[in-house]
């Protein structure tokens, strides 16, 4: 395989990592106020993604610098052209990251109140922007020869990228909901289960729009295998939820986003970046790549380095893999 | 006003903030991390104490190093892509190796650490709180790699077609001579900062809490600070002299635009202090150590150290018409500005340590705001220092290869880095506040009781045990 097809692969990867893991500490942060009815129950909610979400935000700084290191062209080009976008999941990412560290370190209500409200817009905004910005890339952007971006603010709000966000927000949030079941004990854990049913439906019925338009716009073999996957997941997320089998509707949520992510770099192989404009715009995975010396070491890095990555944070997820409930927080 | 120049100001303003949080993580990570050892080895829980109070500090500042750290990386992209294209084949791969070798390491163990007290077995525990900090100090050394391209690029050629930088050499990267000497002085420098806030958290107990059941951990940490930011005075002016002389090497303008020295000398001589104009062509009084600009520059005290009208004249033949020279009365007054805040942590803690010389109990209110000053001054000697060496580059973006101007995105306008702009310096000031009072009020709260907390038990059941450092 050549170097730039695994170099897209990757980022793929490190991407559908980033919003299997991210998407449920999202949705955590966005139903605090939905499934957390007192302090010490959103304490509660808060403290099941306490010790993981830093490290799965981390899945993006590395998602991030993979595009920089292996296709400078598509990271510079994207990054400047989607400036207001990123702009907000950056400020979001500020407030919502400092609210978790925060949130307990004072007793006075309206402090932690504030704190809440940094959770919940600190989630729910970047949950939603993502999608916008990852259905723009695959539907194009206007883009000029030298691959600039030369389009506005409103180029990125088209209804299919507003579907995008939206169906992002829905997984997300249902991804949480599950989740949420999965980690709590009670009445939380029964409430989660409930909403996890509701959002999810709501979800499906986003998810299989999108799908269907992403696959009208760009298409491959490979895309509508991986969203009719996407697409059954989901369902199969939904029945276990609606018997209350968490572990397995948390495995359909997870694998369902995974594989949604997976059906939008599949359709948009071997491109990176279309361009709405004149074709010579586009970037591929050719002309925005790194020179191959930069790749191969890069590949050695990645090989070497991923699996102990997955190692030590799978298994900070299986030290902390019970679950939690109000008696484990304490009095102050 | 244009856009370029509003780039610049934020990328100026994000990585000073970001920097004043960076060191104090650096230091305190593996200064918590000793204590915690202390305790693990001896058992007293006196270092327990420390841990945990120290602890408490270091995560209310860890949170906003790790937030502030996402701008700097999309950065890059955002209001720097003509830069990113042209060095991303370079600068990408340490930034890159950073994050999947580092940050991983860093955040994944932190959250382990915070809550992991009462559920992991105390090495693993222990082990937790050193895999972070090692993953700190592994990430300063990347992101110091990459910063080091760009003081003195090695390891890359320019592809004639795409007028890109190719790397062609990684571990001349890796290597780069100035990396090699950037890395233990910025080290120190964060030592600086953590051993001084744990001097002046200290401190402050000593004098102000006397009838405490914990002077004598108090008295430990003042002392135990004190020792850490004297070697780290020692270890910053000791890699600071390498540094100058291989910034003299492969930087000479900036050498001569920290002295202001505008004729070529040999020998040339040091001013402290400069009265005149603010870029030096025409001084009043000025306050000189002779020889000692050369032996900075060159380690020779007759050594030749170049000035700056020369260079302008050879760069201007070099690279073409235009002006190569940074703006004087920033580089001149940050380099001073720099030595002499750093230096003052160093002096005050030898005082310190004076204070508590045979068993003594310092009282004087002199000596207390003198230490509660010291983290304030390194945190000031690193914010000049970076302003210096990166102002002293300009105007190039990658010395002798981008100028700064030519780097910045041309797709992002004029009123929207303003409006990043202000949302960052506004967010960013915001969150100042909070944090600083956070620090104040923790650091005020003192060292926890940690008579009730037991060991890990098995046999307990954990539906029933509160967490410990929950959120």
């Amino acid at each position: 395989m050549e170097l730039t097809t695994i170099w897209f692969l990757l980022v793929a990867v490190l991407f559908t990592g980033y919003f299997i893991l991210e998407g449920f500490d999202f949705g955590v942060g966005m139903l605090l106020p939905v499934l957390g009815r007192d302090d010490r129950e959103r304490r509660v909610l808060i403290n099941t993604i306490g010790p993981v979400w830093d490290g799965n935000e981390v899945w993006l700084i590395t998602a991030a610098g993979a595009m920089f290191a292996a296709f400078p062209e598509w990271y510079a080009t994207l990054f400047s052209g989607f400036y207001l976008p990123l702009l907000l999941i950056l400020l979001a990412l500020i407030a919502r990251g400092v609210a978790f560290e925060y949130r307990h370190k004072r007793p006075e209500a309206s402090w932690k109140r504030r704190w809440d409200t940094a959770i919940v817009v600190g989630s729910l905004l970047p949950a939603i922007l993502w999608g916008v910005v990852f259905a723009n890339i695959l539907r194009g952007v206007p883009l000029d020869a030298d691959h600039e971006y030369v389009g506005g603010l409103v180029d990125l709000l088209n209804p299919y990228a507003l579907l995008g966000g939206a169906t992002t927000l829905a997984l997300f949030a249902t991804h949480g909901a599950v989740f949420l079941a999965l980690k709590t004990t009670g009445d939380i854990r029964e409430r989660a289960g409930a909403l996890a049913v509701r959002l999810g439906a709501g979800a499906a019925v986003l998810a299989v729009g999108f799908l269907t338009w992403t696959l009208s716009i760009r298409s491959s073999a490979a895309a509508v295998v991986l969203a009719v996957g996407a697409a059954l997941a989901l369902l199969g997320a939904l029945a276990a939820a609606r018997v209350r089998r968490e572990g397995w509707a948390f495995t359909g949520t997870a694998v369902a986003i995974g594989l949604a992510v997976a059906t939008l770099f599949a359709a948009l192989f071997p491109n990176v970046l279309p361009s709405t404009l004149d074709a010579a715009g586009t970037l591929t995975a050719t002309n925005a790549a790194s020179t191959p010396y930069t790749l191969k070491i890069m590949t050695w890095v990645a090989v070497i380095f991923t699996p102990i990555v997955l190692a030590y944070q799978g298994w900070t997820y299986w030290v902390f893999r019970k679950r939690i409930g109000v008696g484990n927080i304490p009095q102050h | 006003m244009d856009a370029l120049d509003v780039a610049r100001w934020q990328f100026g303003v994000t990585t000073v903030y970001h920097f004043l949080f960076v060191p104090l993580t650096i230091g305190l990570s593996v200064l918590v991390a000793i204590l915690q050892t202390m305790w693990h080895r001896t058992g007293n829980e006196r270092y327990l104490k420390l841990t945990k109070f120290y602890g408490k500090l270091f995560l209310i500042n860890f949170a906003m190093g790790v937030v502030t750290g996402i701008v700097q990386e999309f950065q890059f992209g955002m209001n720097w892509s003509d830069y990113s294209r042209f060095v991303g084949d370079v600068f990408g791969a340490p930034l890159a190796i950073e994050a999947l070798v580092a940050f991983f390491l860093e955040s994944t163990f932190i959250g382990l650490w915070i809550f992991g007290w009462d559920r992991l077995p105390k090495r693993a525990h222990l082990a937790s709180i050193w895999a972070a900090a090692i993953g700190t100090n592994l990430s300063a050394y990347f992101i110091l790699a990459a910063n080091s391209f760009m003081q003195n690029p090695v390891g890359y050629r320019i592809n004639p077609d795409s007028g890109r930088a190719e790397l062609t050499d990684f571990p001349a990267v890796l290597t780069n001579k100035v990396a090699l000497i950037t890395f233990p002085h910025t080290l120190a420098g964060s030592f600086l900062v953590a051993g001084s806030l744990i001097v002046a958290v200290g401190l402050w107990h000593v004098i102000r809490n006397r009838d405490s059941a914990d002077t004598g951990a108090y008295r430990f940490a003042t002392k135990f600070g004190s020792w850490v930011v004297l070697v780290a005075s020692a270890a910053v002016l000791f890699t600071g002299d390498i540094q100058g002389k291989i910034m003299t090497d492969v930087q000479p303008m900036k050498m001569a635009a920290a002295e202001g020295l505008y004729t070529t000398e040999s020998p040339a001589s040091f001013s402290v202090l400069t009265i005149g104009s603010l870029d030096g062509t025409r001084e009043v009084f000025a306050l000189k150590i002779p020889y000692l600009l050369s032996y900075l520059g060159t380690g020779d005290p007759h050594g030749t150290v170049h000035g700056i009208n020369d260079l302008q004249a050879q760069y201007a033949t070099q690279y073409g018409a235009g002006s190569y020279t940074p703006i004087i009365p920033v580089t001149y007054w940050s380099f001073r500005f720099m030595i002499a805040f750093g230096m003052a942590a160093g002096a005050i803690a030898l005082l310190v340590l004076w204070s508590q010389r045979k068993g003594r109990s310092p009282s004087s209110r002199w000596l207390l705001r003198a230490g509660l000053a010291m983290p304030v001054l390194p945190l000031l000697a690193n914010s000049f220092g970076w302003i210096f060496t990166e102002m002293g580059r300009q105007p190039w973006i990658v010395f002798g290869e981008m100028l700064t101007r030519n780097g910045v995105s041309r797709s992002v306008s004029l009123a929207e880095v303003l409006t990043s702009f202000a949302a960052f310096t506004l967010i960013y000031a915001t969150l100042a506040v909070i944090e600083v009072k956070l620090l104040l009020r923790y650091a005020r709260a003192g060292v926890p009781d940690v008579s009730e907390e037991h060991p890990i038990d098995d046999t307990t059941d954990d539906a029933e045990r509160p967490l410990a450092f929950a959120y």
